[in-house]
């Protein structure tokens, strides 16, 4: 009887000391939180990856559309570095006392693509922006142009070649450019604007075909990264965005479509 | 500050197309569950509870990519119609079917069989068929509880927001809701307009609670009155 409620006892403490003990030993660690445009879900992954194994310090990284992310951060979100789509956000957190001004950075530059499925009978490498008068394409998907800059440069490519008005009414909008390439890929829009960065990523490989907008339709895409002002971990923050000034990282942004301030 | 009241329409519009088809499908439904005796009766009663513990985004993704194009399921309902499921009033209609099932098939169920059972045995002797009986017996005593089932299926598919938001793709007009330009406003930091928006949907919601609820509680006064002085 004895015996049983030791180990009974035995057992509580270790449900209640593990979870702690681990818990302990992450707060040891040194963490930082990353806010980041959704084309950078893959990119950035792998960036976080290296960094972590290099200087032990673990990356946290959440993805939204660049708008709904500042609109976080405008309201206290425990963000340190905040990686958007474009230059006008991290600004208006600058604006805002959000952000500093001193640490804005542009570490890359999208570039938007027409994403079709592989098996899709749009003749997208080719026609380019044409196969969107094509009757098959019913639903074409879009980042929301309120919030995320992906779809504002979409809608944008669609005014340069006189196309928005034809096919507004079968635009679906995604909460963020990776909602819009998710509706494509999982087949229930026929044609997306997403960004080159999704469809040249590793997992996107032979899913589909896709023609790289020209730089002239769309404002370009500048991305600007920047250091949020309430970061509790300025030091540790400076120093992963340091890291994404490397060219170490330029290489790898730029093997994902990214294009480089550098070589522009 | 501004007030969508496309969006509101739309949102009215998806939750009377909802109850009414909840109401066709949970009547049945809720009558075979009060009075059935079959021994797997449990199975279909917790089939229909699902909903009320899965999080919103395990319909939408079912609904996304279980009947998108790459699925049979989804190149059926493709030759069937010439779209998917996603993007479509028809597509919310059926997300929001399965999501507020159980807020009418529950309180249904439950006023079905709190009918005392020797008004159905008496009616029955009667003459009266199983199909009389439960209209002109069983309805007629479980308003209340009809009226609060259909009640919940309409607010809550007013103030429905993952499924939409997963499957919806954002189309004014077809499937931007009130909770999603809602959402969206607060996104895009328009505060004003996201407030304007949610106090229309927060007095809207209330009203139709009170109203019947209030209903409610009349049809119980006057069921009292003729039904005499209680013993």
């Amino acid at each position: 009887m004895l015996r049983r409620r030791f180990v009974s006892l035995g057992l509580i403490a270790l449900l209640v000391l593990v979870p702690g003990a681990s818990k302990l030993a992450e707060a040891a660690d040194r963490e930082i939180n990353v806010a980041a445009a959704a084309d950078l879900s893959s990119a950035l992954q792998e960036v976080a990856t290296n960094y972590e194994k290099r200087t032990g310090v673990v990356v946290k990284l959440s993805f939204g559309a660049s708008g709904a992310l500042t609109q976080q951060i405008q309201n206290g979100a425990p963000f340190d570095v905040f990686f958007s789509a474009d230059m006008d956000y991290p600004r208006q957190l600058i604006a805002g006392g959000q952000a500093e001004g001193a640490t804005l950075y542009r570490y890359a530059v999208g570039r938007l693509v027409l994403w079709v499925p592989k098996e899709s009978p749009l003749d997208v490498e080719h026609k380019g922006m044409e196969v969107l008068l094509d009757p098959t394409a019913k639903k074409i998907s879009i980042a929301n142009p309120r919030h995320a800059p992906y779809g504002r440069a979409a809608v944008a490519a669609l005014k340069h070649y006189d196309l928005y008005e034809k096919v507004s009414d079968r635009l679906v909008l995604g909460e963020n450019v990776s909602q819009a390439a998710q509706f494509v890929e999982s087949g229930n829009a026929q044609a997306g604007f997403v960004a080159l960065a999704h469809a040249s990523a590793p997992a996107m490989q032979g899913k589909g075909k896709y023609w790289i907008v020209p730089d002239e339709a769309y404002p370009q895409l500048d991305q600007g990264a920047v250091l949020i002002s309430h970061s509790p971990r300025q030091q540790d923050a400076a120093a992963f965005l340091e890291y994404v000034k490397t060219a170490e990282v330029a290489a790898l942004l730029r093997r994902y479509g990214f294009s480089l301030p550098e070589a522009k | 500050m501004s007030i969508n009241w496309q969006a509101f329409q739309l949102t009215i519009e998806l939750a009377t197309v909802v109850s009414a088809i909840l109401l066709a499908i949970g009547l049945p439904l809720a009558y075979w569950i009060a009075f059935s005796r079959w021994r797997w009766k449990f199975f279909v009663e917790a089939v229909v509870a699902l909903p009320i513990v899965l999080p919103p985004t395990v319909l939408g993704f079912y609904v996304l990519v279980a009947l998108g194009s790459q699925s049979p399921l989804g190149r059926w309902w493709q030759s069937l119609t010439g779209h998917t499921l996603a993007f479509t009033f028809t597509g919310l209609v059926i997300g929001s079917i399965l999501y507020s099932l159980p807020f009418a098939v529950q309180p249904f169920a439950a006023s079905f069989s709190s009918v005392d059972r020797k008004l159905l045995a008496a009616s029955a002797t009667l003459g009266a068929s199983p199909v009389r009986t439960f209209f002109r017996v069983v309805v007629p005593l479980s308003v209340p509880g009809l009226v609060t089932g259909l009640a919940l299926a309409f607010a809550h598919t007013m103030g429905e927001f993952g499924v939409v938001l997963m499957i919806g793709g954002n189309i004014p007009g077809v499937t931007r809701t009130v909770s999603i330009d809602i959402y969206d406003q607060v996104q895009a930091s328009n505060y004003a307009s996201a407030n304007a928006m949610a106090l229309l949907l927060l007095v809207f919601c209330f009203a139709v609670l009170t109203v019947v609820y209030g209903l409610n509680r009349r049809t119980l006064d006057r069921r009292l009155w003729t039904m005499g002085p209680v013993k």
